[in-house]
């Protein structure tokens, strides 16, 4: 039974991406090199771009069908989205960032939950600071609690870690390694960086010019790097 | 210096009322109109823009002109506005209200429009991915990042609603007491003789409310940038 089923068309420029793949939970690498159309991807899931043709599913609910001409707008789709880029609201504290989506979406507050996220990533002593005066990891972290603290049905996370230097690299993997082990939450992990699949990823997509290559586990990169030595 | 007569202290009074109602209905519209042009594309978009700046290029008297025998009591829009809802613009210090709003809504419109343009569109993206729907997206994301240039629209109108002259006095004329602004009131002393010591009260009140205005509208930007940047 798959959890997330993607099948969409869209031109993109010089690009003709076509692209289709089931996941079944778990952590999901969509693995490729830059251009290959992985973020265009994730933000067709999240509902920003929209195809020109195709089908997506979450949890047997359509969110996209040409077809039909359902469209489910972003806002309603409930899937937590963490940007390359962090994207914090920056006239907003880190708590009140933390807090946006349970208030956008007007639910109570749950009890411990706030708290939970919050000592799993480690951020309970940045809450009254504004993200301007993070450094590139907290904000990092701060978008993946901003992200989970919706209540998603679905994680995307494109890049997380790509606007960081390798020492913050190292200081936020293993967050998202718990995270995979304690939220339970389906992910989709974007990039280019085979340590970081082998790191995360429980099976792997792999990208390449707009089409899906391959999908199947992680004896996939072994596919890759042997592609890239060919 | 600043023992003024009664009837300088009304034309002061009148002077802020006329501005600050001038400005704050102005800028609803003023909001509405930057973000048309700065986020849609429609037929007529170059029409309104150069409607909305219309006023910064016509000769004052022009438009007061235009108001005159539009918004007034036998014009089209006054002879309706009158029938049916009982508003009465000519000369009344609303009419002078409407002549300021509409001289200051160019010089209003332009920084919002651009503090519009100049927003990040992925943090709307990123506030839609969170649950947040067209206007919330809007009213929590959006305006909050575009206030520094709201603050200075409504400075810059507020400043030219406070000075206007020509626009007004065309269309609403310079009655003590209901249409007799500041600048109006300066212009009466200089046309009469022993005016000169009042028109020279009135022209350092009027220098008093431009600083007050810029400084107010400094120390807000300011505020604003402390809130987005932190101390």
């Amino acid at each position: 039974m798959s959890v997330l089923a993607v099948d969409v068309e869209r031109r993109l420029g010089a690009l003709d991406l076509s692209a289709r793949f089931e996941t079944t939970g778990g952590v999901t690498a969509l693995f490729g090199p830059s251009g290959a159309g992985k973020t265009s991807v994730v933000n067709m899931i999240a509902g920003l771009l929209k195809p020109d043709r195709g089908r997506i599913t979450l949890d047997g609910t359509v969110l996209f069908d040409s077809a039909k001409g359902i469209d489910v707008p972003a806002h309603r789709r409930r899937i937590g989205y963490v940007f390359q880029e962090g994207r914090l609201f920056p006239h907003l504290s880190v708590r009140q960032n933390l807090d946006y989506g349970r208030r956008m979406s007007g639910r109570p507050r749950e009890v411990g939950v706030f708290e939970r996220i919050v000592a799993l990533l480690d951020i309970g002593h940045l809450l009254d600071r504004r993200p301007g005066k993070l450094s590139g990891g907290e904000r990092q972290r701060v978008a993946v609690g901003r992200a989970l603290l919706m209540g998603p049905r679905l994680l995307l996370l494109d890049e997380p870690l790509a606007s960081l230097d390798t020492g913050h690299k190292r200081e936020i993997l293993p967050y998202l390694v718990r995270l995979r082990d304690d939220a339970g939450i389906p992910m989709v992990y974007v990039t280019h960086t085979p340590a970081e699949v082998r790191r995360i990823a429980t099976t792997v997509v792999r990208l390449d010019a707009g089409r899906v290559i391959a999908a199947g586990g992680l004896e996939l990169l072994k596919e890759a790097e042997a592609d890239a030595f060919a | 210096m600043f023992d003024l007569s009664p009837g300088e202290w009304t034309a002061v009074a009148l002077s802020l009322r006329i501005a600050v109602v001038a400005t704050a209905c102005a800028l609803p519209f003023g909001i509405a109109v930057g973000w048309l042009l700065a986020r849609r594309d429609f037929w007529g978009k170059t029409l309104l823009d150069g409607l909305a700046h219309l006023p910064l290029v016509l000769p004052p008297v022009v438009t007061g002109y235009l108001l005159l025998i539009s918004f007034g009591r036998k014009g089209p829009i006054g002879a309706f506005l009158d029938d049916y809802f009982g508003i009465v613009f000519s000369f009344r210090w609303t009419g002078a209200a409407l002549a300021c709003g509409i001289m200051g809504f160019p010089l209003m419109v332009r920084p919002i429009r651009l503090a519009l343009e100049a927003i990040d569109r992925r943090l709307e993206d990123a506030a839609s991915t969170l649950g947040a729907n067209h206007l919330l997206v809007f009213l929590t994301v959006t305006l909050p990042l575009a206030l520094p240039g709201i603050i200075a629209g409504v400075l810059l109108c507020f400043a030219r609603a406070l000075g206007e002259f020509g626009a007004t006095i065309t269309f609403v004329s310079n009655i003590p007491g209901e249409t007799q602004t500041i600048s109006a009131l300066i212009y009466t002393l200089t046309q009469v003789p022993g005016g000169d010591a009042a028109a020279g009260r009135l022209v350092l009140i009027a220098i008093a409310l431009a600083f007050a205005a810029l400084l107010a509208s400094e120390w807000l930007a300011r505020r604003a940038a402390i809130r987005f940047h932190g101390e």
